[in-house]
């Protein structure tokens, strides 16, 4: 049986791993490959690196700490931040991440995203995309819109309407992260995961907000998720994957026990 | 000095094939001559990406009559994703001829229920049908991550060695003499695909497909 993915969230600043609130105030909080060793060691099923720092002089680092992860983490790895073009994605998948996840530079011109998929294969492009709720208005008739630059910028844009045109486009995942819940560990965002994932036949990651093993059988039941992304909660040490996988398990999901 | 060759024809990110492989031991070159595929003793046809434009690719190159030539020759050959796909006779991807090493064709996913998703992306458990040298001692819990659209529908159930549930079972895992195809990603499996290509690279090549009644008890 297909299984419920969890997967965790590795922000990378200059090299080193970092977690933000709402996303702002970011911390320092230690070495990606150690931590990404350490996950997979205890039954993480998939990575996501996300460069935050993302200037172009930056990328050589990142393509480094990606290197440096897939020699020893048999993991699907996925890695996105400042991915502009086919080039940017091409060089991340031979550092050896499978998936590419393209955000604001999509948003700013959705060609990249057919550009990508035609390149990769839609399999492997995923649309990451960061969601703030709003009143509801003619141009944001979901209530929920799409804003970009690490959380900084509003866009105008519908976020049900940007999930349809990003799969449609060649996105073979989608990744919703609420700026609302981003670090608050209060929970995901439920009513915009479900909304989307029931709108879109591709996977739909529940991201921003998780706080406790509820969390996350709530977004994988009520909020219709395929996984779970999970960051503060096993950055900080409150909880091992281990953990939160037998707590789904036990709550009756199918989750992946052996590693 | 035994040559292992992944087979290079553009399609997906070989170097993690590399690395799971390097991870047990497993020293292959990544190679898109048909020369160097000629003199390999051991061949991982890897792949992620479109039946199409993978055939083209490997037609024009020489590398499907060099594989071809090889698996021929006795020499063990693990087919992996769309290695696998494209092994059988035809796929409804894009309605094309695929190389034909196993009979049969690959199709895609017709789900009675409309809201599953497609691809069939993560991590899912197999049911072995019969012993084969690279699927031993795999555990029933073990889970392997898949992500694909299409799957395989061999001719002769008797080559079916292992299968996954997704609405329906279906084939992903055959085997036909020194043949042996996966659907799912064993270089991104964890330590459950690493342990299958770690039996790939102690296999011989010798198997021979259960005759008339295929076990179907784990």
């Amino acid at each position: 049986m297909l299984t419920k993915r969890l997967i965790a969230c590795l922000d990378v600043r200059d090299g080193k791993l970092a977690k933000s609130v709402k996303f702002v105030d970011t911390k320092d909080i230690g070495d990606p490959v150690t931590k990404a060793r350490e996950y997979y060691d205890d039954g993480l099923d998939e990575l996501v690196f996300y460069d935050i720092t993302a200037s172009s002089d930056e990328r050589r680092i990142m393509l480094n700490v990606v290197e440096a992860v897939a020699a020893e983490v048999f993991i699907p790895l996925s890695v996105g931040g400042g991915v502009r073009s086919v080039a940017d994605a091409t060089d991340l998948r031979l550092a050896g991440a499978e998936k590419i996840n393209v955000n604001s530079a999509a948003v700013q011109r959705p060609g990249l995203i057919d550009e990508c998929a035609h390149a990769l294969g839609n399999q492997n492009v995923v649309l990451s995309m960061d969601v703030l709720r709003v009143e509801a208005s003619a141009a944001v008739p979901s209530g929920y819109e799409i804003v970009i630059n690490g959380g900084r910028l509003r866009t105008g844009r519908d976020a049900l309407a940007w999930a349809l045109e990003g799969v449609k486009r060649g996105a073979g995942e989608l990744v919703v992260n609420s700026i609302d819940a981003d670090g608050t560990r209060d929970g995901y965002e439920l009513t915009l995961t479900r909304l989307l994932s029931e709108a879109v036949r591709v996977p739909v990651i529940a991201s921003g907000g998780a706080g406790t093993p509820a969390h996350l059988v709530e977004a994988l039941t009520e909020g219709a998720a395929d996984a779970v992304l999970v960051a503060s909660m096993v950055h900080f040490g409150d909880y091992r994957c281990s953990e939160l996988k037998q707590a789904l398990a036990d709550a009756g999901l199918p989750m992946r026990m052996r590693w | 000095m035994p040559e292992t060759v992944i087979v290079d024809y553009d399609a997906g990110n070989l170097r993690s094939v590399q690395r799971a492989c390097a991870e047990v031991g497993l020293a292959a070159d990544i190679s898109a001559d048909p020369a160097r595929l000629r003199r390999a003793d051991r061949i991982i046809f890897p792949g992620v990406g479109q039946a199409g434009s993978a055939m083209a690719t490997l037609n024009r190159t020489g590398l499907a009559d060099a594989l071809r030539q090889r698996l021929g020759e006795g020499v063990p050959v693990l087919g992996i994703c769309l290695g696998l796909q494209i092994s059988l006779d035809h796929s409804e991807e894009g309605d094309t001829p695929t190389l034909g090493l196993v009979a049969g064709a690959t199709r895609r996913f017709q789900f009675a229920d409309p809201t599953l998703k497609v691809p069939h992306m993560g991590w899912n458990t197999l049911r072995l049908r019969q012993p084969h040298p690279v699927l031993k001692d795999l555990h029933e819990d073990d889970a392997f991550y898949f992500v694909h659209s299409y799957f395989t529908v061999p001719s002769d159930p008797a080559v079916v060695l292992a299968e996954a549930t997704y609405e329906q079972p279906f084939c992903c895992a055959l085997g036909k003499d020194n043949y042996v195809g996966v659907q799912f990603h064993t270089e991104k499996s964890g330590r459950a695909g690493l342990a299958l290509l770690a039996r790939f690279a102690a296999w011989d090549g010798v198997f021979k497909a259960a005759a008339g009644e295929v076990s179907r008890a784990h």
